[in-house]
Parts: C-alpha cells; structure tokens; sequence
C-alpha cells in the first residue's frame, strides 16, 4: 500500500493544519488568499458531490469524482496566471473551476449534451482528454508553440499514475526534455488506475523518473493546497524563465471510485481509505484559519450556504441542459463542407421528417 | 515552367507555402539537415530555419500530438511521417484526437494540420515500407485524403492542402517521386482544380478507369495500350479519397457504363469497394456490367521479390477491363 509519500515529500501544511517551513519553497499567503482556496475546495467538492448525487439519479451517464483530490487540484489552479494554458485530463473539475469555466459545462460532457463543453481559447483550458495521456504531447506542442511565439506563458498538463505507463507520456518527457518547452509535467498520483495500484505502473516513486528525462521531479503532499500551490508556481517560474519541464507528482489519494461504474470495494482496504481520510486537504486548511483567527464559524458557515446554492444551481442547471437536435452530430465535423456529411445530413431530416409523428421530437 | 520530380515539385510547394505563411511548420524525422529520406524537404531547414523546419525525436505518436498543441496555439504544422508503415504509432493521435477535434470544440480550435505520408509499394523496400493505409484515414470522419498522381498536381495539391482548415492525410506516392513533368511555378492556386476534385486525364468512351496515386500512370498506360487494340478507356485521377468527387465519376460512367477502380491497397473494405457500392446506388441503369475492382490481395504486403505479383500493373488492369468489356 502506497500510503507514505516518504522523506522527499514537500509540505508546508500538516494533515493538523499546521504550518511546516521547506527550505526551497517559502510562502506566505495573505489570509484572503487562503480564505479564497478554502472557498474553492469547498465548492469544488460540493460540485462534485453533486455531480455524483445527479448521476445516481439517473441525470448523468457517469461522473468521474475528483473526491479527495480537491487541494491537488485548486492549489495547481491557483497557481496558473491568467495566460498559462491547461491541458486536463477528465477529471480536472478544480482546475476548471479555477479556469472559470462553469461546472454546468463540464457536466455537459457527463451528461452525454456534448463531446466538449467549452471554448478551449476562451479559458485557456483544452477540453477533457479521455484517452489516457493523449493530452500529453499536445501541451508539449503548445510549449514549444509559446517559444516560438517568444510568449512569456507556460502551460500545465495533468494526468494520472496510470498514465505514466503510456507511451505518449514518456514521449511528451522526450519533447519537452529536447525542446527545453515550458511545460509542467503534473501527475495527480491517486494511488490507483481504476483497479490497479500505482506498484503495478512502477517500481521507483514516480517523480524520479523525471530524472531520467534530464528535468527536476518534485513530490508534494497533494492533500496540502499550501505545497501544492508553492511548489506548482515554482515549476511555472522555472519554465517562463527557460529552464525547461518540472515533473510534479501530487501524491493523493482517490477517495471515491475511479468513475460511478466502478467497485472499489473489489480491491482495496478499508484501512487505506481510513489513513487518507486523516490526510482530508480541506479540514486541514479550516483547522489554519480557525486556529490562526482568519475565520470564524460565521464565515465557515457562509462558504457552507453558499455551496447549498450551488448544489441548487447544478441541479436545476443540470435538468435544463437539453439534447441537441438530432442534426448536431453534423455539425463542425469540417471547417468547408464535406458532401458525404452534407448529404447524410439531408437524409437524417428527411427520415425524421418521414413521420407522421416526428420521430426527432422524442 | 520547369521539368521537376514529384519530389522537387512538393519541395517546391512546400517552400512556397511557408514563404507565404509564417505560422507553417515542417515537423518530422530527418527532415532537416538530411531534407528527408526522399529529399522532400531539401534545403528548407537551412532557408527558414530549425524552428520552422523542426527535426523531431522519434516518436510518430508526439509528432501528431505536438502538432495538435502547435495548431492550438495558431500554428499549421506539416508532419511528415518517414513511411507509409511508421504511421500507425500515430494512428491513435490522428483518429481519436486530430479527426475528432474539431467537432469537439464546437469549431473554436480548427485543425489545419497536413500529414505527409509516402505510401505505396513497387520500390523494392523491405517491410513495413510498401503499404497503402488510404482506407483507415478514409473511414474516419473529420480527416481528409488526397493523393497526386503527378508532379503538377502535387505541386498544387501540397499548397492547397497546407491552406485547408481540416486537417488532410497526403498521400506521396513514392514510387512516383522521380516521376518528370513540367510545373508551372506560377500556378495560381486560386484557378487551379479544387483540392478535392477528380480529374479526367484522359477522355475515352468505352469504359472508365477510376485511379489515383501511384496507379495514376499504370491506367494511362494502360488507356494507350487499350487504345492500339480499338477500345477507348477514359482514365479519372480522383485526387481525393475523402471527400470522393463521385459527380464527375458518375458522369463519366453514365457515359461509358462500366467502371473499373484500381489501387494497389487490399480491394477488401477498400476505396474501391466503397466507390462500387456508390456508383452502382447513383448509376443503377447505366451500367452495362458490375464494377470491377483490381487491387492488392488480402495478404500483409509481400517481400518484394514478389510484389510485381502483388501490385496492379498494366496487365491486371487490361485484364479487368476485358471482364468488364465482356458483359
């Protein structure tokens, strides 16, 4: 059971909640600061609690819950500025919270309303990549892309434990090595790859491998938004500045199912997800602002309602997104027409239309 | 006007391409200082540069997948793959990403990305060096699939390709690439024939021949050797393979009633069968025999000291085209 990140492991906030100085990533947020990340793990974790809820209820074909890894997610998020350029995987829900994109858009894609769900350009966030690891050599070529357009950016792509094993991550550690690309390299290492635990990916912790890749691996506490955070935003400045890839692995844990189809009791402890929950990444940021008087319960209280609504939001939200029309799978297949496209359109609405009761309206 | 190779006339496109646009990339192994195995890319690393003209690790899979990310960023990456055979690496990147991507977001991140594969057999290579993957790219929705049959073609074709906002698989035929012909460099891509339009490159009355590619030139000589026994072939260059210019070769077999398809891929599932199921749907009453299809066997690409009895050559074809003939 892979449950100690080990002595190498980065952390500036005790599961206690207490604050941990690291020689090489010094940070002082201001109270708003870590009064805003609280926010977001709160509601990040309320979406998706809701998500969960909505799929139950049948509204959802599936959710992939990013239950426990919410400081992993919303401490990289935060860390971005505002022209850095994210590559996720499907279960980035925080980082898209972060992106400002809407969570009724992501549950768009869950839903089954759409293959995407938002404008790419328009967050600075590509769409969910379902393949594992595909989404790694196309950040690796939006780096190289910033260099060549001399940009002062970098872009972030996300993927899993399970994903290390894939060709293509190891290939977009070859390109973003050679190209010297301003790319972070960001493994949310969960622990398991639906069934599979991470000892069957590797026999080395994972952010050692980057060496072999010729860039710095770091492993941070990815339950700690503190150190997940300082050390996402030390990769960054090292990448604007020209030194190339980080590889981060966030070392978390997967608190939920791999997705709502999945079994977890089928082949894991009890008594793993009993240490991790000890390690929860919000209660250790609620016990720093109480402690430290940043926030009372009043305040605690205000993120608690304000969450209520979203879930209300969401539901409401989640009901209202409609199926296309029938005609949509036609729709940007091409930039210019295609004449099959064009043609089996017409022979769709001409089908439909065949009824005496249209048989698109159902 | 110029006698140029099919090579120096992609060269040549590929030169005018990225003179008239600073955003196209030229990605691929050995393209730089070497110009690629087929020279193909000669000189241009050293004219544009090695951040246009980029040497890549290998690893067909990321050149697809870095491309994706460059024409996210604005870019129109041309990849090249080193053969028909190396593709496949990169067959996930360019069906499940590249083809899909488009749609996916809505049109916001357009995908003009051109992946050059030479293609094809009858050079004597080894394994993996000889194959026609047209069917697979074909079948797949969001690609695009153009092949030249000649130098002048593919002169055009190189630059129209490159401007199109659909990502397009184009297909070099290899064995063509010493072929000679005179290009016009001044060749307006404006009045040229539409990138995704058949062409009739020989006018004959009896019996069309649908082709493209590498079997471009074998139908011709097959129309002249045909022409010596009395029988008048009309030879059509499709160009494309996805879309199919299926009006101009309705047209064509509305005139002649039949219609033999040739390509050097497997006929199984292949361009052929596809081209017969729609031809014989459009032109039911006009036809004077079924369409014929010569084509590889169903057999992994042989050793190539047999693949003379693999590819279609004049003698299959005339074969054929007696069969149809004989209806």
């Amino acid at each position: 059971m892979a449950v100690d990140g080990g002595p190498e492991l980065v952390q500036l906030l005790t599961p206690e909640g207490e604050r941990v100085e690291h020689p090489n990533y010094a940070l002082d947020p201001t109270p708003d600061q870590v009064r805003g990340w609280y926010r977001d793990l709160v509601l990040v974790r309320r979406f998706d609690t809701e998500a969960t809820a909505l799929q139950r209820q049948g509204e959802l074909g599936l959710w992939a819950s990013l239950l426990g890894q919410e400081a992993t997610q919303i401490g990289s998020g935060r860390a971005l500025a505002p022209g850095d350029f994210v590559f996720p995987t499907f279960r980035e829900h925080g980082v898209g919270w972060c992106r400002d994109i809407d969570p009724l858009q992501v549950l768009g894609l869950f839903r089954g309303t759409t293959n995407g769900g938002w404008n790419p350009l328009e967050h600075n966030m590509a769409l969910y990549t379902i393949v594992i690891g595909d989404q790694v050599p196309h950040a690796v070529g939006y780096a190289m892309g910033l260099t060549f357009d001399g940009a002062s950016d970098a872009c972030v792509v996300y993927f899993g434990d399970g994903a290390t094993s894939q060709g293509d991550v190891n290939e977009g550690f070859i390109w973003g090595s050679v190209f010297n690309a301003p790319v972070v390299f960001f493994c949310t290492n969960n622990q398991w790859a639906i069934s599979e635990p991470s000892e069957r990916q590797t026999r080395i912790p994972l952010y050692r491998r980057a060496a072999g890749f010729g860039f710095p691996g770091i492993r941070v506490d990815g339950n700690d938004i503190f150190a997940v955070y300082a050390v996402t935003q030390a990769a960054l400045a090292a990448a604007r500045e020209g030194q190339g890839p980080t590889l981060i692995e966030s070392f978390t844990y997967r608190m939920g199912a791999h997705t709502t189809s999945d079994d977890p009791t089928r082949y894991r402890s009890g008594a793993e997800l009993e240490i991790w929950k000890h390690r929860d990444p919000i209660e250790r940021v609620k016990s720093y602002l109480a402690r430290n008087g940043h926030a009372d319960s009043r305040w605690f209280a205000a993120v608690e309602a304000e969450g209520d609504e979203l879930a209300e939001r969401l539901r409401t939200g989640c009901r209202a997104l409609e199926a296309p029309a029938a005609t949509a799978m036609f729709d940007n297949i091409y930039a210019t027409p295609h004449p099959r496209i064009t043609e089996q359109r017409e022979q769709l609405v001409d089908y439909l239309a065949s009824f005496v009761t249209p048989a698109g309206s159902r | 006007m110029a006698v140029l190779t099919m090579s120096k006339a992609l060269n040549l496109g590929l030169r005018r391409a990225m003179e008239r646009d600073d955003r196209v990339l030229l990605m691929g192994q050995d393209i730089g200082r070497l110009g690629g195995v087929f020279r193909v890319t000669d000189s241009l690393q050293k004219d544009f540069g090695d951040s246009r003209v980029i040497d890549t690790p290998l690893a067909e899979s990321s050149i697809l997948g870095a491309a994706i990310g460059l024409a996210m960023r604005g870019f129109r990456p041309v990849c090249e793959i080193q053969f028909d055979g190396f593709v496949f690496p990169a067959f996930d990147q360019i069906t499940a990403q590249l083809a899909k991507h488009r749609a996916r977001s809505s049109g916001a991140t357009p995908m003009p990305i051109v992946v050059r594969i030479p293609y094809g057999g009858g050079i004597g290579a080894v394994e993996h060096h000889s194959e026609s993957p047209e069917a697979y790219f074909a079948h797949t929705p969001g690609l695009r699939v153009v092949t030249p049959g000649d130098p002048a073609s593919a002169f055009v074709m190189i630059q129209q390709a490159i401007a199109s906002a659909d990502p397009v698989i184009f297909l070099e035929p290899k064995r063509r690439y010493w072929d000679k012909a005179e290009v016009a460099d001044s060749s307006e891509l404006a009045s040229s024939p539409e990138l995704f339009s058949a062409q009739v490159v020989r006018v004959g009355t009896d019996l069309t021949l649908a082709t493209y590619g590498p079997m471009v030139r074998t139908c011709l000589q097959a129309a002249d050797a045909a022409a010596a026994e009395g029988k008048s072939l009309e030879v059509i260059d499709l160009r494309s393979v996805s879309p199919l210019d299926i009006e101009t070769l309705a047209t064509s077999v509305e005139r002649t009633g039949r219609l033999v398809v040739v390509h050097e891929a497997q006929v199984s599932f292949g361009v052929g069968a596809e081209i017969a199921a729609r031809i014989t749907q459009q032109c039911f009453y006009h036809l004077l025999a079924p369409v014929l299809r010569v084509g590889g066997y169903d057999v992994p690409y042989p050793p190539s000291r047999i693949e003379s009895h693999y590819l279609p050559d004049l003698d299959r074809v005339l074969d054929s085209v007696d069969s149809s003939l004989a209806y």
